[in-house]
């Protein structure tokens, strides 16, 4: 284990973007989202979270699939190179490292999306432990430890702790990357107490937090009918104004739209996030399969808790990091459909 | 304030003057009340009304005048003139709508809040509308903090439009002057910026900017049954956040299409996950419509014609704008 | 002519013409054997007014360096009214390109008639010129759009 001042953490971080692209959070006109280092960028690992979450380093919100080109009579096709360069992501937290584990299951399962199996590779994870845990936080009724993102899928745990910053390998990739930055650190196997502590303080933190307590009675692969059928959403649903915002600051969403962009002179594919509470989602040349909005709403907590359990060994497609219940315009979140179905039979 | 609001409505349910409420219902924290529609006096124990309760409901009553019956909605003084454009634009049936004007004393941002430090919130007091309290005293897990009720107030209601209803049936509580700057204060700063500086600014913006829609869907004007971003024959998507064009695109045509509608309440900024400062865009082109044609507030009335649906014959040209410098 | 040639930029120009009178306008131009330069592409309206604010931002988008509009004279609209509604709505969104820091010189509002084949000539030689001056348009563009 290191330890390094956090004075020390522009060198750490020009040290790493020597040789790897490096992404973290950094604020911009007053917002923290994951974005890449550069000299001047606002570095803010303090914010407890940033507001998308950092599935866009691996998932872009719009990505190039390819581009054809017209010329005279002749046309050319030029797929998109795939991720080669060598990236680490710094700050991830565990629901956020949890998310990607979600989007593993989607992307990295047959067939293969090699965009971002590409990504994957080549990415190496520092998470790091939430100091100071919020009220809309409940990763641990998911089994996250905020507290411990060493027990997440990262490469590197860090915690940080007043003026310092611990820093703990986890994988081959984690050692790789403390190599490459260890003169910059000191040892600090010594402090191993101090580091329990942390996570302890934590942890207490997290027990006083208003839905970690939040009970998933009652949800899971096997209740799709009841559910499915239950008339709470026709209640559930009417605030929502059919904004995107929920899926987009989601770090668990997957669903993308594949269209066309005409360039004037050639075509460009492109594939970009969608959401389920659009109207044109999943549209098709008969029209569309969901035809309310109840319907659009209810898809996406369906999907969260029932169908993707169903279909993952009961792994929910929610981490409980609280950004929708924090940005919902309408104050509608998961946490409400949780509670107001929850023990319903 | 809000014992009178839940007494009142339950009368004019009981009396079937009204089929259905629109108000605010309870969240599950101190600050997330969501609109809702309650229909007998059980689900009216929920009812809230307090520092929170932002979200403008005119919106709601477009779809709510679909339905059988009249609907009691509560609009404070800045939600009437949604209102009321509404009902220039045959959007919602005045008919329909039985409206309770409430008093207002500034709705407040968690944001706001967290922005001072302030996080781990348990329960806040302060902000209910009995009390006229300056602070806030907010419960949190990391010790008991305060803020002033004024530095936690949304952006719009530091410019207050005013404490008259422009539209109603019946007033429930008094309202306070929120008002301490100008609404076309902040167009001017920007105003006077240079062209890079005034680009610098709206790039850095507009980079934030994730396609999520929600200003369009919140927005009382904006009220078109398919907008032209959600258009299948159209390259560009709604939702691809690509380049610096696509977020122009959307929020220009966006604010033009509501110039001259909007009434300025202010929720496209409220909404913005990215806090976005969206009302500049709203205020630019009131601004402008001020000046060339003359002082017009939307939804202040019902007949008047829109600014930019009427015309005079010796209105500028639009090589005003180089020429003004 | 009066405009320098510039090996590297040949701006584009979008010219939207009402069908009435800035349209016989630049016929008129072409057959009375008057100059403009060719970067300027004529698309014809119905009406002034049928230009919608998106109109103009998609030429910026799809590359154009500069667009104007041209419209029968106040008061001898085609259909009456129409430009005057133009003339409003281009005002604004003038303003509002300013506003959001795109040079102002890069739009134009003018008033052809028929009759007017020189002043078409003119107007359009001096916005290419104003173009010219001001360069390639990268404040509205759409880098996908981009040749390379």
């Amino acid at each position: 284990m290191y330890k390094i001042a956090k004075s020390n953490l522009p060198a750490l971080f020009r040290t790493i973007a020597e040789a790897k692209e490096l992404y973290l959070p950094i604020q911009t006109a007053g917002q923290v989202n994951f974005g890449p280092w550069s000299e001047d960028a606002d570095v803010d690992i303090e914010t407890l979270k940033s507001v998308k979450s950092p599935k866009d380093v691996f998932f872009p919100q719009s990505e190039n699939l390819y581009t054809c080109k017209k010329e005279g009579k002749s046309i050319s096709i030029e797929p998109e190179t795939l991720k080669e360069q060598e990236f680490v992501v710094f700050g991830m937290k565990a629901c956020d490292i949890r998310g990607v584990e979600v989007l593993d299951k989607v992307f990295l399962a047959d067939p293969v999306d090699t965009f971002y199996a590409a990504r994957r590779e080549h990415g190496t994870i520092v998470a790091m432990a939430c100091h100071e845990p919020e009220e809309s936080c409940f990763c641990k009724v998911f089994g996250v430890d905020c507290a411990d993102p060493e027990k997440a899928a990262a490469d590197v745990a860090v915690w940080s702790m007043g003026d310092e910053l611990f820093w703990k390998a986890i994988t081959e990739k984690g050692e790789a990357l403390t190599k490459q930055v260890e003169s910059l650190m000191e040892n600090a196997d010594a402090e191993s107490d101090k580091l329990e502590t942390e996570k302890e303080n934590i942890r207490a933190i997290v027990e006083k937090l208003p839905y970690t307590h939040l009970s998933l009675e009652g949800w899971g692969g096997d209740v799709l009918d009841e559910k499915f059928n239950s008339p709470k959403w026709e209640e559930l649903y009417k605030p929502c104004l059919a904004c995107g915002t929920c899926t987009f600051v989601c770090p668990t969403c997957q669903c993308y739209d594949i269209k066309d962009y005409d360039t004037g002179h050639g075509i460009k594919r492109y594939r970009c996030w969608d959401s389920c509470m659009y109207s044109d989602f999943t549209m098709m040349a008969h029209g569309n399969n969901r035809t309310s909005q109840m319907q659009r709403f209810r898809q996406r907590f369906m999907h969260k808790l029932v169908y993707f359990p169903a279909n993952n060994d009961g792994m929910f497609s929610c981490v409980g990091c609280g950004r929708c219940v924090d940005k919902c315009p309408s104050s509608l979140n998961i946490v409400k459909v949780i509670k107001s179905m929850g023990g319903e039979k | 304030m809000q014992e009178e609001l839940v007494k009142r409505a339950k009368e004019l349910l009981a009396d079937g003057t009204v089929a259905r409420v629109l108000g605010w219902k309870a969240g599950d924290l101190p600050y997330n009340p969501e609109p809702a529609y309650f229909e007998n006096e059980e689900q009216l124990e929920d009812f809230v009304y307090n520092g929170f309760c932002g979200a403008n409901l005119s919106k709601y009553m477009i779809e709510a005048s679909k339905l059988e019956g009249k609907t009691l909605v509560f609009l404070k003084p800045c939600d009437t003139y949604s209102f009321n454009q509404l009902i220039k634009e045959h959007r919602v049936d005045r008919e329909k709508a039985f409206i309770i004007g409430v008093g207002c004393k500034g709705k407040l941002s968690v944001e706001n809040i967290k922005k001072q430090g302030i996080k781990g919130i348990e329960s806040i007091s302060g902000a209910e509308m009995t009390d006229d309290a300056e602070t806030l005293t907010i419960q949190t897990i990391y010790g008991e903090k305060t803020c002033t009720y004024a530095s936690a107030m949304l952006g719009r209601c530091h410019v207050c439009k005013g404490k008259e209803h422009q539209v109603y049936d019946e007033l429930i509580g008094e309202s306070k002057d929120t008002k301490d700057a100008d609404r076309f204060d902040e167009v001017r700063k920007i105003e006077a910026m240079s062209p890079e500086e005034r680009f610098a600014f709206f790039k850095k913006e507009l980079s934030k900017c994730i396609r999520c829609n929600a200003c369009r869907n919140v927005c009382p004007a904006c009220s078109c049954r398919k907008c032209v971003f959600d258009s299948t024959k159209f390259d560009s998507a709604q939702k691809a956040n690509v380049d610096s064009f696509e977020e122009k695109m959307f929020h220009i045509i966006r604010a033009f299409h509501v110039a001259g509608r909007c009434t300025d309440c202010g929720e496209c900024s409220r909404v913005c996950p990215q806090g976005i400062p969206l009302h500049l865009f709203n205020r630019k082109f009131i601004k402008d419509i001020d000046e060339f044609y003359g002082e017009y507030q939307a939804g202040a009335d019902t007949d008047s014609r829109a600014p930019l649906t009427n015309f005079t014959f010796d209105d500028v040209e639009p090589g005003i704008v180089g020429e003004r410098g | 002519m009066s405009i320098e040639t510039n090996e590297t930029f040949r701006p584009k120009i979008v010219a939207f013409c009402c069908n009435w009178c800035s349209y016989a306008g630049a016929d008129l131009a072409g057959s009375s054997r008057l100059v403009y330069p060719a970067d300027v592409k004529i698309i014809r309206v119905p009406c002034s007014c049928r230009v919608n604010p998106m109109f103009i931002l998609r030429a910026f988008e799809k590359g154009a360096d500069g667009v104007i509009l041209c419209g029968c004279h106040p008061g001898d609209c085609h259909y009456s009214t129409g430009n005057y509604y133009a003339r409003r709505r281009m005002t604004l969104l003038f303003s509002m390109l300013d506003f959001i820091g795109v040079e102002n010189g890069r739009t134009r509002v003018e008033w052809v008639s028929a009759a007017e084949g020189v002043k078409f000539s003119q107007t359009m030689n001096e916005f290419v010129e104003k173009i010219y001056s001001l360069g390639k348009n990268v404040r509205l563009e759409d880098l996908r759009c981009r040749k390379n």
